[in-house]
């Protein structure tokens, strides 16, 4: 086992673990969205974020994916830390205005309005791309990907057709942390009828 | 010898030993008369846009025309770029090294008839000095050569890129064979890290200690160890490492596969942007020759060791530039990085450990073998050695392409070889290390340009742009330039990159269109410090270093923008109309003609007027005014 300190508390871990799974195991808190259990993690939402501190210099580094390390400190709720994941959250708040969990988690950290412009009031999704994930890694079918790069990124399926491979297991929408995949199942599967036949 | 190393090769044959390589190189020289004229036009993607294929066919018509004895038969010699792009095509006449820019095809006859014929030089064609008018007739004697200290491009402009016997005539491979007869590969990495060399992709990590590390990933894993060269060059502004594929592209292959036997590597990968099509045709080429001279591939100048290179092509994007979103690019998705808290020279291309250094730095590995790490570290200062390329552009008189030692000042490059800003002022600011680099202002023109200093200034080496502006370029423009530039770039995986870019380039706007305020000054800079805190790579962890510098040396114009609704460089259109001095103007109707709005009016012989309504502050009609009538205010 590994020695090392989350904020005040000596923390234990294995030395395949993450700061994420050490802090979780010791009932520590960091927001998360884009992580799940099912899947290999990816660093898209970074709220995970934790500031490290080794030796006589510090980095904010995500914990979902940064490996444990004796003798380090980590600080989960920094003047840094906190920095990082205010303004992502404000920045959601305008980009999925519709989610209700993204609003939640924004008021946690006192964020109850946006500057930000909304470009679309319907919009849930953030692409943290766990819906793509899951339907890769767990349901070994890949018939939902990222389309696009940057601010043209969507989820989508190949050719924006509905997808042949779906076997509308509805892996993707119980995985989503905001409630958006609900509303684009049709658009991957197809028509219900279609899978009737 | 019955039969010459030169025909045993035109045969087809491969070079079976160091000796024979040796053999062949003196035959080529043995073969070479030094004293015929070559005529060396210039083929980089520079001037061969500006036409200088039509330049060399003409060279070669008027050569056949006047009729020249097989025996002092002068050659024409296409080679890569001379660095000197804002004078191209440029042709040079060797042995004694005439230099002569802007060359059309009608010039070629006179050219044939006065240089190589009659001896004298063709006056109208030669560089003159700026300031004196007096003419410059030697390539080594103009300014913007003379201050460079080309070490990396010293065959580029001089060996033809095709041709790998003109690469082998000037000393190509010889490094090669050095390094697999007297070196091991650990004392090739040794050298390598007494060298000092530091990676020129941007970041500047040891390269040596990049090389070790990978040999003992490999040692701890097992397995095989890939070597990929970084070719995706795509800050705007920059052509350093296009020029060295296109150029000199042994060099890149000679360095690799010195890289290879030092790391025990069988396979590597070049990854080029496919926006670089030149550059993707010679190295074919050159990988082809090498090949077929056992140069590269199977038992390598016969001694058993293999190794053989790869091009990927990029598809576009900027981000694979990135170490590890161009492994999922090679390993065929998509390219979007990966967090690096396990590094790549222990896992990296497919999990593999790899050593990833970009254009310029292999083409570092052979001159440093050659002639040894400790000839190498004199050169620069003490924690960068060696040269670096650069390409220097923007509002400077000598645009183009320059080699320098590491730790040269600032100032020294754009003034005394860059020419300075042309009408002679003092440049506003230089932009080094592109999207992800900074502003340096005037004020710090003695900075010295090396990796630790220009880090200690804000902005940081990067890949070698240097993007030169004057008074009328305005800070608050670039930064939001730099900005739209990444927020189209970001693969859009990470939030803080993906979302953060936007919407400080939103916030930008405000400030460019007069309706930003000072508390947006300092959120600005907030949510630039969560972008770099929180963006998973290098594109987005440095996309916001453009607009913290020019606020850091800048303020007071961003202020001018917030409190006064002013740009002061006259820029921004929103805080600036154009309007025309009816004492200057001579109502020669040019800025009418060319005002895609149609509103400038006025007879001929009468000052004109701009509607203001109508006009879209193109500038248009500033840049066709002769008489500098039309003005911004």
């Amino acid at each position: 086992m590994l020695k090392f300190k989350i904020n005040d508390q000596e923390v234990e871990a294995l030395p395949e673990w993450t700061v994420l799974e050490a802090a979780r195991e010791k009932g520590i808190h960091i927001p998360t969205l884009c992580y799940h259990e099912a899947v290999g993690p990816s660093g898209a939402c970074r709220l995970c974020v934790v500031e490290v501190v080794e030796g006589n210099w510090s980095k904010v580094v995500i914990s979902c994916m940064y490996p444990v390390k004796e003798g380090i400190t980590v600080f989960t709720d920094s003047a840094r830390v906190k920095n990082v994941r205010r303004w992502i959250l404000e920045m959601l708040l305008a980009e999925c205005p519709a989610s209700k969990e993204i609003q939640t988690l924004a008021a946690e950290y006192g964020i109850k309005n946006s500057r930000f412009s909304i470009k679309n009031p319907e919009e849930q999704c953030m692409l943290c791309g766990l819906c793509v994930r899951v339907c890769r890694e767990v349901v070994g079918v890949s018939a939902i990907t990222t389309v696009g790069r940057g601010v043209h990124k969507v989820i989508g399926t190949p050719f924006r057709k509905p997808s042949e491979a779906c076997v509308a297991c509805g892996s993707c929408v119980t995985v989503c942390p905001t409630g958006a995949m609900q509303t684009r199942l049709d658009a991957v599967r197809g028509p219900v009828d279609a899978h009737k036949s | 010898m019955a039969q010459s190393q030169l025909a045993e090769q035109e045969n087809g044959m491969r070079i079976q030993s160091i000796e024979a390589l040796d053999a062949l190189r003196q035959d080529i020289l043995a073969h070479q008369d030094p004293k015929r004229p070559i005529l060396i036009v210039c083929h980089g993607t520079g001037c061969l846009a500006n036409g200088s294929p039509k330049v060399s066919d003409a060279l070669r018509k008027a050569i056949a025309k006047a009729g020249f004895q097989a025996k002092v038969m002068p050659g024409i010699k296409t080679t890569g770029c001379h660095g000197f792009c804002s004078r191209g095509p440029l042709v040079i006449i060797k042995p004694a090294g005439l230099f002569y820019q802007q060359v059309k095809a009608g010039d070629a006859e006179e050219i044939v008839n006065t240089t190589l014929i009659k001896g004298d030089p063709v006056e109208r064609l030669l560089y003159r000095d700026p300031n004196t008018k007096e003419p410059i007739p030697l390539e080594k004697e103009i300014p913007f050569y003379k201050h460079q200290q080309r070490v990396i491009l010293r065959n580029i402009g001089k060996v033809d890129p095709t041709d790998i016997h003109d690469t082998i005539a000037a000393g190509g491979y010889q490094a090669l064979a050095k390094t697999l007869t007297t070196f091991s590969p650990e004392e090739v990495i040794s050298v390598v890290e007494k060298s000092g060399l530091r990676g020129r992709g941007g970041a500047g990590f040891p390269t040596g200690r990049k090389w070790r590390s990978a040999v003992a990933a490999k040692q701890k894993r097992g397995g095989p160890v890939y070597l990929v060269c970084n070719g995706d060059e795509g800050d705007p502004g920059a052509f350093m490492d296009r020029t060295i594929m296109e150029g000199d592209p042994h060099a890149v292959l000679e360095g690799m596969i010195i890289g290879a036997y030092a790391l025990g590597c069988n396979q590597g990968f070049i990854y080029v942007r496919a926006e670089y099509p030149i550059a993707i045709k010679h190295l074919i080429i050159a990988m082809d020759q090498a090949r077929a001279m056992g140069l590269l591939g199977q038992n390598i100048l016969g001694t058993g060791f293999n190794f053989d290179i790869q091009i990927n092509r990029g598809a576009g994007a900027f981000v694979c530039g990135e170490s590890t979103a161009l492994f999922t690019s090679i390993e065929g998705r998509a390219g979007e990085p990966r967090p690096k808290y396990v590094r790549s020279v222990e896992e990296g291309l497919w999990g593999k450990p790899t050593v990833l250094n970009n254009v310029e730095t292999w083409a570092n590995v052979p001159i440093i073998i050659e002639k040894g790490a400790d000839w190498y570290n004199q050169i620069g200062v003490p924690n960068s050695t060696g040269t670096k390329v650069f390409s220097l552009v923007g509002k400077v008189n000598n645009v183009g392409l320059v080699e320098v030692p590491m730790g040269i000042p600032l100032g020294k490059i754009v003034e005394k070889i860059g020419g300075g800003v042309p009408g002679g002022e003092p440049f506003k600011a230089v932009q080094t290390g592109g999207p992800s680099g900074g502003c340096i202002p005037y004020a710090l023109k003695e900075v010295a340009v090396d990796f630790d200093s220009l880090t200690k200034a804000g902005s940081m080496m990067g890949s070698g742009g240097m993007i030169v502006m004057d008074r009328r370029d305005c800070v608050v423009d670039v930064a939001r330039y730099f900005l739209k530039f990444l927020e189209e770039e970001s693969c859009g995986k990470c939030l803080p990159c993906r979302l953060g870019i936007t919407r400080m380039r939103e916030m930008l706007d405000t400030f460019s269109q007069g309706r930003g305020n000072k508390q947006d000054l300092d959120d600005l800079m907030g949510l630039a410090e969560a972008i770099q805190d929180g963006s998973l790579c290098a594109l987005g962890g440095s996309a916001p270093n453009p607009v913290l510098t020019t606020v850091k040396y800048f303020k007071d114009e961003y202020l001018v923008h917030i409190e006064q609704q002013r740009c002061p460089a006259g820029v921004c259109k929103d805080l600036i109309t154009y309007h025309i001095d009816s004492e200057k103007c001579t109502g020669c109707m040019v800025c009418a003609r060319n005002c895609p709005q149609k509103c400038i009016s006025g007879e001929r012989k009468n000052p004109h007027q701009i509607e203001a309504e109508t006009c879209i502050r193109c500038g248009i009609c500033m840049d066709s005014c002769k008489f500098e009538a039309v003005q911004v205010s």
